[in-house]
């Protein structure tokens, strides 16, 4: 017999609409898997076990009173990035370890009013930045394809937690890769949607003009269904637009002959690993068979995407992050001597060093004298990648490429090295940059890790991204491989 | 040596909008500490400000008073600095693309000369909260009921060259804001506030001297007096042999003096960058169109149409306007009274005035409506009290004793103007003086003075004194 786990969230809303669980069955065995694997995981930083077990009951009753949507008493797992009311939510930062939210992340809200029903609050990169999950407070989270490497970052806690089935999905946030680059590396899909798709309301800002919010899953259905939910206007966030939305599961089987698809000559060149690449060019041949067509294109201005990318995140960084200052809310130092010294120590002890890093290099880009020449110059780039991605979608529907150089390294391996950990995100912050869609679908696996296949799309194409990735995994089962340990 | 003295203003006034700029929390005044902050104004992880609309409205309607460009386009920066009652660390404010570019202000001197202020640029940006250093024991209390109310800072070209100019302008713009209803002008409670830069170089020389900016003076008497004590120290400072250092001072008005807060080398570098929160602001022509519809009749114009309209002398008419209240006072008082505008006036900047003064209120709060003033004005133009006694019925009218009528009646001031019995005290008066009869009809002409004084001293004044003149004349020639 299956066991619930091991099926993909759309699965589990077909079994909950057919009345072949309930709702507090389904919450429960996942609580029950929590409690068992997460040890070896560390993918929650919070359960939220009875709150999930009453919110629950409500979708079993909301269900019985015949007033049920797809996502009714499907249990989620929350990056701990969104603010929760009355859950702790501590963005993997120390600063936040005391901080119970009082209101509710958009998002959140969302997910409420469909009644999907939240696990608890999932690890993370401190402040969500990291690549690998390692700068979190509460320690690394782990890649359940193998425990001594990492899951990725900086949503590394729901991407194991879902690779894992600890919760059959996930919100993950994405400033540079933060969905795609840990989606690929634990096998599962992941969305990054177009900049203003999702509010960013309660959503705590690292990089306001890059964060974008996004579903995690086992499958591009399975994020079609949690998009469907998360997108949406909000007056409270200046940045979300007032887009329709498009109806992604409805979107899903259509055909894609004739489809174009894009290769970057720059994604496919020196830094990529060999394996990896053999498994990008079988998922592409996958497309060639259901009739679509490759085209190799060039993106001239990738490789100033990280500089630039390194001087606008930390910038707007520095900034978002003054927040924690101590006064209101988060950690406070003891027995601050005088207000200067209460601001250096509270800041000091409740950052972490990647945190610190960042904001010292922001506050650099921005001062009086640098600003002409760091940050200004930095969105002067972001404007030349926008219009490469423009010139290449007048001739492709589509990019593809890998989500990242190499399947997944180990814990500690680029820990003291920021500049090859900052390369990890090479193919993905270009994305970010432009504002554009952005997708991680599993491709196939590099001695025993996964692989991620990176499909880029124009504005609001959400509908056509989710649509391919589901043409590739109609051919094709890696995402429903689940890691022997955690079967 | 001569001095000349070099002055430029930023003025805070905040904007009268019911919510702050960027949230729904009331902007009302007083209230207990901490209870008008919602989850933006605190700051809190995760929240993100939207722009109040309202305040893209008054923006504009003072870009259009001063005869300013009203920016197609401007961006909101951030300005980053740390301070207890700046909940984000920075202050949402526009640096590089303000919402109002450049325009002029022309003032008039006590003189009457009129002079043309600059103004370099207003832009819109949040006020931050309060730090309460008295009343917590060897800690500060935050209060942020204030952080996120609306601001326009107003900033002036270093085009003022006194004191007293400062002052002209700044209670221009005071005006003007409140003629523009985008400002109540209150200066104790804060919402209209400024900063000066104040020079002193050679009289002749071109170059500016270095500046020193004085913060946060809340009234017109602090800025005079503190531009006059900063001139006078920079002064003094370079005759001995000293420099002026660029930096920002404190007013203390208690001891007249200002005072170093923090030198340039201390001084934020502030990191401005565009807010990546918030938009570009866009404003569209039609939008400009629109609000150039409901625009008042501005101070100028007004004093135009009192010097055409009711022929009043331009320095009456520049009193009258001085404020959007007392201009609406003065025609709502002769509106009442269907003319007699010169009347109005004069009562108005002399007897109102004076009273408004000694009591230290502003027009709004006087205890006399323009309903009530006009029922006074009216019974000294039907002749019911002479103009003397009618400041006597003012007096009881501010004292709160009642309506102009009310206390003419019940104090019997109603003038005699009986011609019958005025006669009949006349007569009486010229049979009880004959020796100054006598004098009088010998060539003594000003002793009909005596005879008047007679009468009134009988009538307890309120014969009325033309009909006085006339009738004793009238019999004493005879």
């Amino acid at each position: 017999m299956t066991a619930l786990h091991q099926y993909s969230l759309a699965a589990l809303s077909r079994g909950l609409a057919a009345g072949d669980f309930s709702s507090v069955e389904l919450a429960q065995h996942f609580l029950d898997r929590i409690a068992a694997h997460d040890k070896r995981l560390n993918s929650f930083i919070t359960v939220t076990a009875e709150q999930a077990l009453a919110a629950a009951e409500a979708a079993d009753a909301r269900r019985a009173a015949g007033d049920a949507g797809p996502l009714t008493g499907i249990p989620l797992a929350q990056k701990d990035i969104f603010n929760t009311r009355g859950v702790r939510t501590s963005c993997g930062s120390r600063m936040l370890d005391n901080y119970i939210a009082p209101y509710d992340a958009c998002v959140i809200e969302n997910f409420d009013a469909s009644g999907a029903v939240m696990l608890g609050k999932t690890n993370m990169d401190e402040f969500a930045m990291g690549s690998s999950n390692e700068t979190s407070w509460y320690g690394p989270a782990k890649n359940p394809w193998d425990v001594e490497r990492v899951p990725g970052g900086s949503s590394g806690g729901s991407a194991a937690a879902v690779a894992a089935r600890l919760a059959p999905g996930a919100t993950g946030t994405d400033t540079g890769g933060s969905i795609r680059q840990p989606a690929a590396l634990c096998g599962i899909t992941g969305l990054k949607p177009t900049y203003g798709r999702v509010s960013r309301w309660g959503m705590i800002a690292f990089a306001s003009s890059l964060d974008q919010a996004g579903p995690m899953a086992p499958s591009a259905e399975d994020c079609a269904l949690l998009l469907q939910a998360m997108a949406g206007f909000d007056e409270r966030d200046s940045t979300c637009m007032e887009q329709p939305v498009d109806d992604y599961v409805g979107a899903l089987e259509q055909g894609i002959e004739g489809l174009r698809i894009g290769l970057p000559k720059e994604y496919f060149a020196e830094g990529l690993d060999d394996a990896v690449e053999a498994r990008i060019r079988e998922a592409l041949k996958v497309y060639e068979s259901l009739g679509a067509e490759l085209v190799e294109i060039s993106l001239p201005n990738s490789h100033l995407s990280a500089p630039a990318y390194y001087v606008v995140a930390p910038a707007e960084c520095s900034s978002n992050l003054s927040r924690f200052d101590g006064v209101r809310f988060g950690h406070r130092c003891e027995n601050p001597k005088d207000l200067e010294d209460m601001y250096c120590r509270s800041r000091g002890e409740g950052f972490g060093d990647e945190v610190k890093r960042r904001i010292l290099v922001g506050t650099y880009a921005l001062s009086a004298g640098y600003y002409d020449a760091y940050y200004l110059k930095a969105q002067q780039i972001r404007r030349l990648i926008s219009n490469d991605f423009t010139e290449a979608f007048a001739e492709v529907d589509v990019i593809m490429g890998p989500t990242t150089p190499t399947p997944a390294f180990r814990l500690g391996e680029k820990a003291d090295d920021p500049i090859s950990m900052y390369l990890s995100d090479i193919y993905t912050i270009a994305v970010n940059l432009a504002g554009l869609p952005g997708m991680s679908v599993p491709a196939g696996q590099v001695d025993g890790l996964p692989v991620g296949l990176h499909i880029v799309g124009n504005y609001w194409s959400e509908a056509r991204l989710l649509n391919v990735a589901h043409c590739l995994q109609m051919e094709t089962d890696w995402h429903q491989q689940i890691p022997e340990a955690f079967k | 040596m001569e001095w000349e003295t070099v002055i430029g203003l930023e003025i805070h006034a905040q904007l009268k909008t019911r919510s702050k700029i960027f949230s729904g929390a009331s902007t009302a005044y007083g209230a207990e500490p901490n209870t008008q902050a919602c989850t933006v104004d605190l700051g809190l992880p995760g929240v993100l400000p939207v722009l109040n609309k309202e305040v893209v409205r008054m923006a504009t309607k003072f870009g259009l008073a001063i005869g300013a460009e009203v920016a197609r386009k401007s961006v909101f920066a951030r300005k980053n600095y740390f301070y207890p009652d700046l909940p984000k660390g920075y202050q949402i404010s526009q640096f590089e693309l303000p919402v109002v570019k450049a325009g002029t202000l022309t003032i008039t001197l006590d003189d009457g000369e009129t002079k043309v202020i600059g103004v370099t640029r207003a832009h819109l940006e949040e006020d931050a909260g309060k730090s309460l250093h008295e009343d917590f024991h060897g800690m500060t209390g935050i209060d942020l009921n204030r952080a996120g109310t609306p601001l326009l800072e107003i900033v002036s070209e270093p085009d003022m060259r006194s004191a007293r100019e400062a002052v002209a302008y700044m209670r221009k713009i005071h005006s003007l804001v409140q003629y523009l209803d985008i400002c109540d002008g209150n200066m104790q409670e804060g919402s209209f506030r400024c900063d000066a830069n104040v020079s002193v170089r050679p009289k002749g020389q071109e170059a500016f001297g270095t500046r020193t900016e004085i913060k946060n003076i809340n009234s017109f008497r602090f800025v005079e007096r503190a531009i006059n004590y900063e001139v006078q120290r920079q002064i003094d400072l370079i005759e001995d042999g000293g420099e002026v250092v660029q930096e920002t001072r404190l007013y203390d008005p208690d001891r007249n003096e200002t005072r170093s807060m923090r030198s340039k080398e201390e001084a934020n570098d502030y990191r401005y960058f565009p807010d990546p929160d918030l938009l570009p602001l866009v404003i569209e022509p039609e939008f400009i169109e629109q609000v150039k519809k409901e625009m008042p009749e501005l101070p100028d114009e007004k004093k135009a149409r009192f010097e055409s309209e009711h022929g009043l002398s331009s320095y009456d008419a520049n009193v009258l306007i001085a404020s959007r209240a007392t201009a609406d006072y003065f025609e709502a008082v002769v509106a009442e009274l269907g003319g007699e505008a010169k009347l109005v006036a004069n009562w108005m900047n002399g007897e109102l005035a004076a009273r408004l003064n000694r009591d230290a209120i502003e027009i709004e709060q006087a205890p006399v409506s323009a309903d009530a003033f006009a029922g006074l004005l009216r019974r000294i133009v039907d002749n019911t009290i002479s103009g003397k006694i009618a400041k006597e019925v003012f007096d009881a009218m501010w004292n709160g004793e009642g309506s102009a009528d009310e206390i003419i009646d019940s104090r019997g001031l109603k003038q005699i103007t009986d011609s019958g019995a005025i006669e009949a005290i006349i007569d009486n008066v010229i049979a009880n003086n004959p020796s100054q009869v006598e004098q009088y009809r010998g060539g003594q002409a000003k002793l009909l003075g005596y005879f008047v004084g007679q009468v009134m001293k009988a009538t307890q004044g309120k014969a009325n004194p033309a009909q006085v003149n006339q009738i004793l004349k009238q019999k004493l020639d005879s």
